[in-house]
């Protein structure tokens, strides 16, 4: 499994799918460099999947074009492409056995050691020894691993998965997880992993491309998406975002930018501060606020609930202006604050990220985490 | 009380099955008899006569061979057109789709009596006379009907992404129909094609009405001998049909029970 060939980068150029009734992906280009773990991460309906079927060559794009390398693909068909799918349902043949199922793609490209690969490929999902079963006969954890088992042993450029982990249940899905991760590693091919799971996409993924509403909203490593999001829908969907509406008052000194939210003097960090911008949203992380008067931007505040979750602990603060800012303190022996106390909520310039405040402040609020 | 409790539902299978079977059974009985009459409707003693020399009636085989051919040749064909039209309603949206849905239920419901009229008046207007020909294009045509209600059924349950997982593997789509959707939607094809064979075998009346004196086919033959006398290896071809059937229904019982049992 050393041979790692050097895969090419896949790239959209202009691409976008138009259905009768409305328009799934808006024009965009994206490029996947070649070998990387790539997520395409959004709410159901904001084209992430659409975009993936366009790669496989499911679904015909309206305008644009798909490049592996130099070469264009766009008029291939899917049985042209060297690109495969684990399918979200996995779709594997019931009628042939887990063995034929996985050497499907390597008999109809008349590979001569199409069943020698194809235990080898079982072997590498560690399911050798159901070869012979039917798909029916195996549990969801493990017909997920025969489907990308039949999927990776064809090598091809690009292995697309449609949220995979999905029918799985939690515990299964954080050991698929971690195995898909090293079989990523192992095989060295580029991965396409379509996901509603922020969680699941910063913890597999290089390169996360956030997509709301047929476009992308921001692409980057999962630190960045998560430190820096560039909108208020990136803040919200990935993890949670406490949003402090703040005017700038002042020019910038020291390294900061003074500024007022709901009457209280704050601080920005100047670099943060997109330029020009005067009415803007502070975001802070609920694991960057502290409770206490440990930061150099304070706020009072009263607690409303306080949930033990065993590493850490939850609290909701009210703040006098009724909004409520989630803190989430670890269990490192600090003193805990009980409901009903009042407590001040601070944090240190430099740990926010800076919004413009005409964005709406509950977009991509994920109210089902299904 | 309670054991009638317990055991009434097994009565009750055990009553139904007695009834449907006591008719074969009688079948089976006369046909070791041997009649003093033409009618075989006495038992009188115990024969092999039949069961040796089950073509001993003039003409009884020449009308089974018929009734064979036409079976097997209408269920092929109703077969393979029925699971075409299958297919096109399944997967496919077109123009007159519906109507077509609605037109396949019309042999299914209209009585076969009228069916076999309407038949005869319109062969005999297009100028084509009754006989093996014109028995032959009723029998696809109302087969056809059971073969597209089997088959449909059979594709409308089949997920499309299958055949997407083929293509996106590299099968082409020839390759793809054969190896992917065909082996799916085979138990569909079956029991359309033997259900059009025993619809075919079976059918007096849509035949009566468009058959000639040459294309006697084995129902018309035992209506018309049941006429004159009834010859015991009628009971012989019948206890062999239905033997055959059930020889048939075993053996893809024990397929799929060593199937299940070797996956």
């Amino acid at each position: 499994m050393a041979a790692v060939t050097t895969t090419e980068d896949l790239r959209l150029v202009g691409i976008s799918k138009e259905f009768e009734t409305f328009t799934a992906v808006h024009p965009m280009d994206l490029t996947v460099p070649g070998g990387s773990f790539f997520a395409l991460l959004g709410p159901s309906g904001c084209g992430k999947t659409t975009t993936l079927r366009m790669v496989a060559g499911l679904e015909a794009p309206t305008s644009g074009s798909i490049l592996i390398g130099d070469k264009d693909i766009t008029g291939s068909k899917a049985y042209q492409r060297n690109v495969n799918t684990v399918f979200q349902s996995y779709a594997l043949f019931p009628h042939m056995s887990v063995l034929d199922n996985v050497a499907f793609g390597l008999k109809r490209k008349g590979d001569r050691n199409a069943m020698a690969k194809a235990v080898e490929a079982l072997d590498l999902v560690q399911l050798g020894p159901v070869a012979k079963k039917k798909p029916s006969q195996l549990s969801g954890g493990m017909q997920q691993r025969v489907a990308l088992a039949r999927a990776v042993v064809n090598r091809p450029d690009v292995l697309l998965l449609d949220e995979p982990l999905g029918a799985l249940d939690l515990k299964l899905r954080r050991q698929m997880q971690i195995e898909l991760k090293r079989i990523q590693s192992e095989v060295g091919l580029t991965f396409i992993h379509v996901t509603h799971d922020q969680e699941e996409a910063m913890t597999m993924a290089d390169t996360i491309a956030v997509m709301n509403a047929g476009r992308v909203e921001q692409l980057g490593d999962p630190a960045t998406l998560y430190e820096r999001p560039a909108s208020t829908f990136v803040a919200n969907f990935l993890g949670q975002s406490n949003l402090i509406e703040a005017s700038v008052t002042g020019p910038p000194s020291g390294g900061v930018v003074p500024a007022r939210a709901h009457g209280q003097d704050v601080v920005v960090s100047a670099e943060l501060l997109p330029a020009g911008l005067k009415d803007i949203w502070i975001g802070v992380r609920p694991e960057k606020l502290r409770l206490g008067g440990g930061g150099r931007n304070k706020m009072a505040g009263l607690v409303t609930d306080a949930s033990f979750t065993g590493v850490a602990t939850q609290y909701l603060v009210r703040m006098p202006w009724g909004f409520e800012v989630m803190v989430v303190q670890q269990n490192d022996g600090s003193a805990r604050a009980c409901v009903g106390e009042n407590v001040t909520v601070s944090w240190d310039p430099g740990q926010e990220f800076v919004l413009d405040q005409n964005q709406a402040e509950d977009a991509g609020v994920v109210v089902d985490h299904g | 009380m309670s054991w009638i409790r317990r055991h009434l539902l097994t009565v009750a299978a055990m009553a139904t099955l007695t009834i449907l079977l006591v008719p074969n059974l009688v079948v089976a009985i006369y046909s070791f008899n041997k009649p003093d009459g033409r009618f075989n409707y006495e038992l009188k003693r115990f024969s092999l006569d039949a069961w040796l020399h089950p073509c001993g009636t003039p003409g009884i085989c020449d009308s089974l061979g018929l009734s064979l051919r036409i079976g097997l040749t209408a269920s092929v064909v109703a077969t393979f057109l029925g699971t075409m039209i299958a297919f096109a309603l399944g997967r496919h949206r077109f123009r007159g789709r519906a109507t077509t849905n609605l037109l396949i239920f019309m042999p299914m419901a209209t009585p076969e009596v009228v069916m076999g009229s309407s038949l005869l008046a319109l062969f005999l207007n297009i100028g084509l006379s009754t006989g093996k020909l014109a028995i032959l294009i009723a029998h696809i045509m109302f087969c056809l009907s059971f073969v597209v209600v089997a088959v449909k059924a059979r594709v409308a349950s089949l997920d499309p992404r299958l055949e997407e997982a083929a293509a996106d593997l590299g099968s082409r789509p020839v390759s793809t129909f054969v190896r992917v959707t065909l082996p799916l939607v085979a138990p569909g094809i079956a029991a359309g094609a033997l259900l059009a064979f025993s619809l075919s075998f079976d059918d007096y009346i849509i035949t009566n009405f468009n058959a000639s004196p040459n294309s006697v086919t084995f129902p018309m033959y035992v209506w018309g001998a049941s006429q004159r006398g009834t010859p015991v290896q009628i009971n012989v071809i019948g206890t062999v049909m239905f033997l055959v059937s059930v020889a048939f229904v075993l053996g893809a019982q024990l397929v799929a029970a060593r199937r299940a049992k070797r996956a």
